[in-house]
C-alpha cells in the first residue's frame, strides 16, 4: 500500500489567514505523528497582494516540499481559483469562499464544497474567523488531519495569547464542520 | 641631596620609540590617553580600538587590550565590545580620514545610539599614511597630493566639522574640541580626556573628543611652523571647547 | 525523542544558535531572513543577552569583529546582497581568528537581484568573498532540522577552529516551516577565550591584541601558513556529505541545501519506474568531501549536478570525479526551484530514456 501523502494548497488575499490556516493543518498533523512542510509564497506578495502557502503531510520525510498537484485546494478569491484549479488532483477536494469566488463550471473528477465563510463569520459577530470556518470545513472534508486533533491544535495555538476568542474560533471550526459534512450529504 | 621625581612614562606606555614623524603630535595624544588611564587605575580593564591610517599601531604603544579595527569600523568594533563588556572602558581612537571619511556611517551611530564609549578623534586635516591626500577636513585652499592646488568647494565640498554635527544629536554626553598643538593647549586637551573617560565610567554615556593635531610632514612645514599653521589656519574652521557636557 | 516544534527554517535557526549558547547577535534587515533578527531581537534580552541593529551590513560585521573579539559566542545573519557588504569584515575576522557563526540565507543576484531563493553564493561562501587567503568552513543543511542540528555544531566548531563558520542557505529554508528539536551538543576540549580574547587582562596578566596587520611580510607569510594549517586541519576532519541509493546508480545527482531534497524525491519517484539514480549530497561545502567522488561506486557512469545557479558546486563535483566522468548541470536560477519533474526529465535526458 502506498505511504500516506498528502498535499495543501491554501490561497486567497494577503489578510484572509490562508497562512495561518495552513499552518495549523501542519501543526496539527505533526501532533498527529506526521512528517510535515509548510512554505509560504514570500516576497512582495506578502504586502496586500495574493498570498498561498502549500502543506505537505506524509507518513516519511519530506523531499520536495514543492505541491505542484495538491489533493486539496482552499481558495478564497477569484485570482487563485484561475491559479490552483486545474493543478488540483483527480479525486482531490476544493473549498472555496463562495461570498467572494464564483465557480460556474466546476470539475466533475473532484469534490467541491462551497463555504460562505464571510457570511457566516459576520454570523458569528467576527468577521475575522471566515479563516477557522473554512479550517472547520477542511478538516471534515479531507483525510489531512482529524477533526478533533485540529480541533484541538486550533485551541492550543488560540489560547497563546488569544484566551478570549477561543470561543467564538471553536464555534466557527464547528460551524465548517458542519457546512462541510452537510455538502457532502 | 634628596631627589624627587617630577616626570615619568606613564605606567600604561610601553617603552618604544613611536613611529610618528618629528613635530607629528599623535605622540602627545598618545600619551595624555595613557596618563589618564594611569590616573584612573582602569589599565587592566581597558580596551583600544585602533584605526587604519598613522594611529593603526596605537597598540604598539599604549598596554592595554586592544583591536585593530578595519578602516572607519571602529566605533562599531568598539559598540559591541562595550555591550558585551560593560564593566571595561571600551575606547576608540581615530583619524578624520578614518572617522570622518570611510567611517562616517559608524561614528553617527555609535553617537546617536549613545554607546557608552570614549572616541578620541585626531583631526588633523590631512591623510597622513596614506601621503598627504585630502580630508573631509582638509581646509578650503589647503593644498594636498589630491588636491594640488588646494581644495575647491565647488568640488570637494567644505571640512566637515565632527563636534558640531555631532553636537545636534540628543544621545552623546560629552563632546569636546581640544588641541595639543602647544602646551596651554594640552593642558586642557588632558582635562577633557579625563572627562570623556569619566562620562564613560559614570555611566553617562557617549563622549567624543577632537584633537586637533599637527602633521608638519604632509603639511609641508617644519614642526613649529605646524603649530602655529594649526593656529592661524585651523582653529578659526575648528574652534575649541565644550560642545556637549553630562548633565 | 525531545519535543518537538513547528518552526520556520529562520526562526529554527535563531533558537538554535540560542541553545548553541549565543546570547549576542548584531545584524542589519535584509529579506528573506528577517525572522532571524526579529526572533532574536525578542528572545535575547530575555536571556541577558544583546541584540543591536546596526546601521548596515558593513557596522553589523565590524560588530561581530568587536563581539567575536571577547571570546562570546555571537552571530550574525543576512542575504546574499548584504553578504557581500560583510566580505571585507569576514576577511578580518578570519584574519584576527575570531570564531563566530554567520548565516546567509541565499536570494538570487547579481545585483540587487532578487528575494526569491536562490544558491548562487557558493563560489562567494566557499572561494572567499572577501580579500585574502582565507577559507569559510560552511555547512549546507537541507532541511530545518539539520539547520538546527549543523548551527549548534557550528558554534563548536567556529571555537575549536577560532574561524567563522557559515550556514549557507536559501530564502526556500528560511521560510519554510518544519517539525524540529533541539538536542544539545557540546564538544570538550574547546579553546578557552581567556587565552587569547580582550577582556582578560587581570586574569591573564598580559593584554590581548585582536588583529589582522603584519606589516612584516616574513611574519605575514608565517601568518598565512598558519591559517593553512587550520584549513588543512579542518579538510581532514570537518568533510560531511549524505549519499542515498548510490550504490547500484548509473547516474548520480549531485545537489545540496533545498535543491537535494527535490532531488530526492525525483529520485524516489524514478526508482520506483525502475531506474537507477542515486544522490550525493555535500553537507560541508569548505571543506569539501571530494572523497566519495574520488571512489565512486563502479556502476557510475556519470553526474547530473542541480543547483539554483547557473554552475557553482559543479567545479567542486568536477574536481572531485576528475575528467573521465561526464558531468551534466541542470540550473535553475532568479528565485526559480528546478521541479521534481523537470530533474525526472534531465535524469532521462542525461541516461537518454
Amino acid at each position: 500500500m502506498a505511504k500516506f501523502l498528502r498535499g495543501l494548497i491554501a490561497a486567497g488575499f494577503g489578510g484572509q489567514g490562508v497562512l495561518l490556516l495552513g499552518q495549523i493543518v501542519a501543526h496539527a498533523a505533526m501532533k498527529e505523528g506526521r512528517f510535515v512542510t509548510w512554505i509560504p509564497s514570500y516576497g512582495p506578495e506578502m504586502r496586500g497582494g495574493t498570498a498561498n502557502c502549500s502543506v505537505a503531510i506524509s507518513e516519511e520525510e519530506i523531499g520536495s516540499p514543492v505541491i505542484p498537484h495538491p489533493d486539496c485546494l482552499v481558495i478564497m478569491n477569484q485570482p487563485s481559483l484561475a491559479k490552483f484549479e486545474e493543478d488540483l488532483k483527480t479525486g482531490g477536494v476544493l473549498l472555496y469562499n463562495s461570498d467572494l469566488v464564483t465557480y460556474p463550471k466546476p470539475r466533475k473528477d473532484i469534490t467541491v464544497i462551497p463555504v460562505p465563510c464571510n457570511t457566516v463569520a459576520l454570523e458569528l459577530g467576527n468577521e475575522k474567523v471566515a479563516n477557522v470556518i473554512t479550517l472547520g470545513a477542511l478538516a471534515a472534508a479531507s483525510d489531512l488531519v482529524t477533526v478533533e486533533g485540529c480541533k484541538a491544535t486550533l485551541a492550543e495555538l488560540m489560547g497563546k495569547k488569544k484566551a478570549a476568542l477561543v470561543e467564538v474560533n471553536m464555534t466557527a471550526f464547528d460551524k465548517g464542520v458542519e457546512i462541510a459534512r452537510k455538502a457532502l450529504g | 641631596m634628596k631627589e624627587t621625581k617630577i616626570f615619568e612614562k606613564p605606567k600604561s606606555m610601553v617603552d618604544v620609540t613611536t613611529h610618528y614623524c618629528p613635530g607629528c603630535t599623535h605622540g602627545v595624544a598618545h600619551r595624555l590617553v595613557a596618563e589618564i588611564i594611569d590616573e584612573l587605575g582602569i589599565q587592566e580593564k581597558t580596551v583600544a580600538v585602533a584605526p587604519v591610517g598613522c594611529a593603526v599601531f596605537l597598540y604598539n604603544y599604549i598596554n592595554v587590550d586592544a583591536y585593530e579595527a578595519a578602516h572607519g569600523r571602529a566605533p562599531a568594533v568598539a559598540s559591541a565590545c562595550k555591550r558585551l563588556l560593560p564593566d571595561h572602558i571600551v575606547f576608540s581612537y581615530q583619524g578624520d580620514g578614518d572617522l570622518a571619511s570611510i567611517g562616517m556611517a559608524e561614528i553617527v551611530h555609535a553617537a546617536n545610539r549613545g554607546e557608552h564609549i570614549t572616541v578620541v578623534f585626531l583631526n588633523n586635516a590631512i591623510y597622513g599614511m596614506t601621503g598627504g591626500q585630502m580630508a573631509p577636513t582638509t581646509l578650503v585652499g589647503q593644498k594636498a597630493t589630491t588636491c594640488p592646488l588646494g581644495r575647491d568647494p565647488k568640488l570637494a565640498g567644505y571640512p566637515i566639522r565632527m563636534c558640531e554635527m555631532l553636537s545636534t544629536l540628543q544621545a552623546p554626553a560629552y563632546i569636546a574640541r581640544v588641541s595639543v598643538a602647544k602646551p596651554k593647549y594640552t593642558l586642557k586637551a588632558k582635562e577633557a580626556l579625563r572627562k570623556a573617560f569619566q562620562t564613560q565610567i559614570d555611566g553617562k554615556g557617549f563622549s567624543f573628543v577632537e584633537i586637533l593635531s599637527t602633521c608638519p610632514t604632509n603639511w609641508g612645514l617644519r614642526p613649529v611652523d605646524a603649530t602655529n599653521w594649526l593656529e592661524e589656519h585651523m582653529m578659526p574652521e575648528f574652534p575649541l571647547g565644550e560642545f556637549k557636557t553630562p548633565a | 525523542m525531545g519535543k518537538r516544534f513547528l518552526m520556520k527554517g529562520n526562526e529554527a535557526l535563531a533558537e538554535a544558535a540560542i541553545h548553541a549558547g549565543c546570547k549576542y547577535f548584531f545584524g542589519y534587515p535584509i529579506t528573506p531572513q528577517n525572522e532571524i533578527p526579529e526572533y532574536m531581537s525578542k528572545k535575547l534580552p530575555e536571556i541577558g543577552g544583546v541584540y543591536l541593529q546596526a546601521e548596515s551590513e558593513v557596522a553589523a560585521i565590524n560588530m561581530i569583529f568587536g563581539a567575536a573579539g571577547t571570546g562570546k559566542r555571537v552571530m550574525t545573519s543576512s542575504s546574499s546582497p548584504g553578504v557581500s557588504l560583510m566580505s571585507e569584515g569576514i576577511s578580518y575576522i578570519a584574519g584576527a581568528e575570531l570564531p563566530c557563526v554567520l548565516m546567509n540565507i541565499m536570494r538570487g543576484g547579481p545585483g540587487l537581484g532578487g528575494i526569491l531563493p536562490s544558491q548562487s553564493d557558493y563560489f562567494q561562501a566557499t572561494r572567499g568573498g572577501g580579500h585574502g587567503d582565507y577559507r569559510l568552513l560552511v555547512l549546507a543543511p537541507s532541511t530545518v532540522q539539520e539547520a538546527v542540528d549543523l548551527t549548534m555544531l557550528a558554534f563548536d566548531l567556529a571555537e575549536k577552529y577560532r574561524s567563522p563558520v557559515m550556514i549557507l542557505a536559501d530564502g526556500f529554508m528560511g521560510q519554510m516551516m518544519e517539525a524540529v528539536e533541539f538536542n544539545e551538543t557540546h564538544m570538550d576540549g574547546l579553546p578557552d577565550p581567556a587565552e587569547w580574547a580582550v577582556g582578560y587582562m587581570k586574569q591573564r596578566g598580559s593584554r590581548a591584541l585582536v588583529k589582522s596587520l603584519y606589516l612584516d611580510p616574513e611574519e605575514l607569510e608565517a601568518h598565512n601558513w598558519k591559517l593553512q594549517a587550520k584549513y588543512a586541519e579542518m579538510t581532514k576532519n570537518e568533510k560531511r556529505h549524505e549519499s542515498y541509493l548510490a550504490d547500484d546508480a548509473e547516474i548520480l545527482i549531485a545537489a545540496y541545501g533545498t535543491v537535494a531534497r527535490i532531488a530526492r524525491t525525483a529520485i524516489n519517484e524514478l526508482r520506483a519506474e525502475g531506474v537507477k539514480v542515486g544522490l550525493f549530497r555535500p553537507i560541508s561545502l569548505f571543506p569539501f568531501p571530494y572523497e566519495p567522488l574520488e571512489a565512486l561506486p563502479k556502476s557510475v557512469k556519470q553526474i547530473l549536478t542541480v543547483e539554483m545557479s547557473c554552475g557553482q558546486m559543479i567545479e567542486d563535483i568536477r574536481l572531485g570525479v576528475g575528467k573521465d566522468m561526464p558531468v551534466s548541470m541542470y540550473g535553475r536560477v532568479g528565485g526559480m526551484t528546478p521541479s521534481v519533474e523537470e530533474i525526472k526529465d534531465q535524469v532521462r535526458k542525461a541516461l537518454g530514456r
